[in-house]
């Protein structure tokens, strides 16, 4: 879809007498221009929306009983949970975090299909962060062309200042962001207070150190290069995409040949065909990594919308249709090249398959997440000795047996061994309630692991006999089952 | 080359070329950015900056040992330390509390259990075996019966100062003589006691033993310590000869060879190694096996 030769040359050509092909390239500043329209309002919508979440949020409380953080979302490293609102995770169900990691990659899919890079265009946090950081640097430092004059002009006390004030802010709002990520591992009101008496551990502090650091590099300074050589994902969503999906598009077909406004009116007045384009390059100027959308969609694009608003609001002016930038898909172009009415096919068999494998993963972890038990239970049989004779000739086997309540209430556990004729157990250190009952008591959000001794004294076979643990609480509302085996000689 | 390189561009990308062309397919010059070379750059200096800074180089008899003097043998002790202090407060709680009343309390039986486990582990185990299983000679510390009792204290007793250890003058010292090798018995009175022995706890024995005189050789020689029904004496480290459970083997061959040689096993005296407080672990830990009595 190429119709007319790239003007983008990031290249620096070899110098004369040099033999070779350049191995490196310096990269080209880009000046991204101040642009209004539809795009940048949803663009700005959604930075306030991200960021306001992503700094807001570890400040959002959630009561969940009297021995559990009242962070709505925290990331309990030292205990070994994680909150979310009304869910609490433990370490072993990471799987499902694994469920949202395949999920994510699913609607990750899905977009490229019905939109193309939606995600780098909008969401990305290196999308988000750089254009905040663009928008101090067009405050302080002016648009487009201002920008461009001065950095090609002397340093001036003025100029000194700007650049300084600009670094300032950035640096400010990266020390914000480093903040902001340490509160979602600790409590946030605590920690801030800490943070600011200087009492916060070592770690809070380097980390908000890193990721100042990494803020203030990637959207101040490394901005489009993080796009073009270090992200996977431009690769990735690449072959993602197909003819169908909505992709910012150049529409070709109705803007080339592209001429200049006065060689277009002659050619339109000698009864000849002249584009819409008047190759004014706007859509280049606005654009926050420095591509010509001209050239099709490429790994440089990561179809933000802005040049569509630049290049509307050009064609308003000149009094042509808007839309010459659009999201639109290549079969458009060539149905309405060959003089056919566009189609806009939404439901396509991959479509529908990624919004089905969402649906059904989706819902088997909302299954999972709804139907899980709060308590749990695991058996390891002692390894060494499998048994022990005992002086009268029974046969005594032992397990570490770890009971879980995940209540916010203590939970005492009557434990009961089925499968073995004439089993005696007993739970080492276990006390006895009235009725003659050993229970165990595990204390709210914990496990407790006890040590149990069962034995017999008319072992059935030789070998192994598979028998059950199970574990009812003291209501009887809860129970959790475990298979095992118990071994003789 | 210089001029091919300067002029040739892809047609279809607009990228130029490198101007190496093979069967007309030419190679595409998408060169790395600047800035990637100075990270690299940066990285070897990185590099250098380390092994000045930390122990890199191997020399003849040692290494470099870098200007910020870091050793990671201090780096563990470090660690150890911190361990120790995290553990502190259930030490001293452990070290204030009865050994009843810490397999009564849930926290501090765990507590004792995981660091008990760990004691025995580098200490027990050689002879006692990792699960405390014993093998011929070693006694196995999950069955119910004990040498020198199966109770917490007795077995704290056993551990601190332990048995036929002759530095510690608190040890348990009783002995079974060499009926045999002594010649304090015969040999075929040897045999009847052995298929006397035998018979307490229901084993068969030779068809032509003659029990009664075994009964008599074992009440005059073995029921001193013994006792008069075999059932033996934790006073003296007597075992029990009625039950299922055998040091050294329920054969006849085995009984035999015991008669003949007598002796017992040897203990080190724990006490002079370990603290109170972790053989007050290991005490709970080897009476958690479940024979304590």
């Amino acid at each position: 879809m190429n119709a007319r030769p790239a003007i983008a040359q990031t290249t620096i050509l070899p110098e004369a007498g040099e033999d070779f092909a350049p191995l490196y390239e310096a990269a080209r500043k880009v000046y991204p221009q101040r642009v209004a329209g539809v795009f940048r309002r949803l663009k700005t919508a959604l930075l306030i929306v991200t960021l306001g979440v992503y700094y807001l949020l570890p400040f959002v409380r959630w009561h969940r009983g009297p021995n559990e953080p009242t962070q709505a979302v925290l990331v309990d490293l030292a205990h070994r949970r994680f909150y979310f609102f009304f869910i609490e995770l433990w370490p072993q169900e990471v799987y499902f975090f694994t469920g949202l990691l395949i999920l994510a990659a699913l609607i990750l899919f899905l977009m490229n299909a019905v939109a193309g890079r939606v995600w780098c265009g909008y969401l990305c946090p290196q999308t988000v962060w750089t254009d905040l950081f663009l928008a101090v640097e067009r405050l302080i430092e002016g648009d487009r062309r201002d920008r461009m004059r001065k950095d090609a002009g002397p340093l001036t006390f003025r100029r000194v200042m700007e650049k300084t004030a600009k670094h300032a802010i950035w640096l400010v709002i990266a020390w914000w962001t480093g903040g902001a990520w340490v509160l979602y591992f600790a409590d946030a009101p605590t920690l801030v207070v800490q943070l600011a008496t200087f009492t916060a551990p070592f770690v809070a502090y380097a980390a908000i150190g890193v990721l100042t650091l990494t803020t203030y590099v990637l959207a101040g300074h490394m901005r489009e290069q993080v796009c073009l050589y270090m992200c996977p994902w431009p690769r990735i969503q690449a072959a993602l995409t197909d003819e169908n999906a909505l992709n910012v598009t150049y529409r070709v077909d109705r803007g080339e040949p592209h001429n200049s406004m006065k060689k277009a009116a002659l050619l339109r007045q000698a009864g000849e065909r002249s584009g819409d384009c008047i190759d004014c390059l706007q859509c280049v100027a606005v654009c926050p990594t420095g591509v010509d959308i001209r050239d099709g969609a490429n790994l440089g694009c990561i179809q933000c919308g802005l040049c569509i608003d630049a290049c509307d609001a050009v064609m308003g002016k000149i009094g042509r249709p808007t839309r010459l930038i659009a999201y639109d898909t290549d079969v458009n172009i060539k149905r309405r090249q060959a003089g056919l009415a566009p189609v806009y096919r939404l439901a396509r068999p991959r479509t529908i398959l990624y919004a089905a494998l969402i649906a059904l993963i989706g819902g088997v972890m909302l299954y999972a997440l709804v139907g899980r038990s709060h308590y749990g239970i695991a058996v390891i049989h002692d390894r060494n000795p499998l048994y022990v004779r005992l002086s009268s000739g029974a046969i005594r086997n032992a397990y570490a047996v770890r009971l879980t309540n995940k209540d916010a209430e203590p939970q005492k556990f009557l434990l009961t061994v089925s499968g073995l004729k004439d089993a005696k157990v007993e739970i080492v250190g276990a006390e006895s309630d009235p009725r003659g009952q050993e229970y165990v008591e595990v204390g709210p959000d914990k496990t407790q692991e006890v040590r149990v001794l069962v034995s017999t004294n008319t072992p059935e076979s030789a070998g192994s006999t598979p028998v059950s643990f199970l574990a009812r609480t003291e209501d009887g509302k809860g129970e959790v089952l475990a298979a095992d085996h118990f071994w003789s000689p | 080359m210089s001029d091919a390189a300067k002029e040739k561009v892809d047609p279809h990308t607009g990228t130029p070329t490198t101007g190496h062309e093979w069967d007309g397919i030419a190679e595409l010059n998408t060169p790395l950015p600047r800035w990637w070379l100075w990270t690299f750059y940066a990285t070897i200096a990185w590099a250098f900056l380390y092994w000045i800074a930390y122990p890199a180089w191997p020399l003849l008899t040692g290494a470099t040992s870098g200007v910020l003097g870091w050793h990671s043998r201090d780096a563990v002790v470090e660690e150890v330390a911190n361990l120790q202090t995290l553990r502190d407060p259930m030490n001293a709680k452990l070290a204030a509390a009865s050994l009843s009343d810490i397999e009564k309390t849930p926290e501090l039986l765990s507590f004792a259990r995981a660091e008990g486990s760990a004691i025995f582990a580098n200490n027990c185990a050689p002879c006692h075996g990792a699960g405390g299983q014993g093998s011929k000679g070693y006694p196995n510390l999950n069955a119910d019966r004990w040498l020198w009792g199966g109770n917490l204290d007795e077995i704290q007793t056993t551990i601190t100062h332990g048995a036929r250890w002759e530095a510690d003058p608190k040890t348990h010292l009783s002995m079974m003589p060499s009926f045999g090798r002594d010649n304090l018995l015969k040999h075929d009175e040897i045999v009847a006691a052995a298929n006397y022995v035998r018979s307490l706890s229901g084993l068969s024995t030779d068809k032509d033993a003659d029990l009664a005189k075994g009964a008599k050789v074992f009440a005059d020689n073995c029921a001193a310590c013994h006792g008069p029904e075999g059932k033996g004496n934790i006073e003296v480290g007597a075992p029990n000869l009625t039950t299922k459970v055998w040091l050294y083997g329920s054969d006849r061959s085995a009984i035999i060879e015991r008669i003949t040689n007598g002796g017992g096993g040897t203990m080190p005296a724990w006490g002079e190694k370990l603290s109170p407080t972790a053989i007050k672990a290991v005490t709970v830990y080897v009476h958690s096996f479940g024979g304590g009595q």
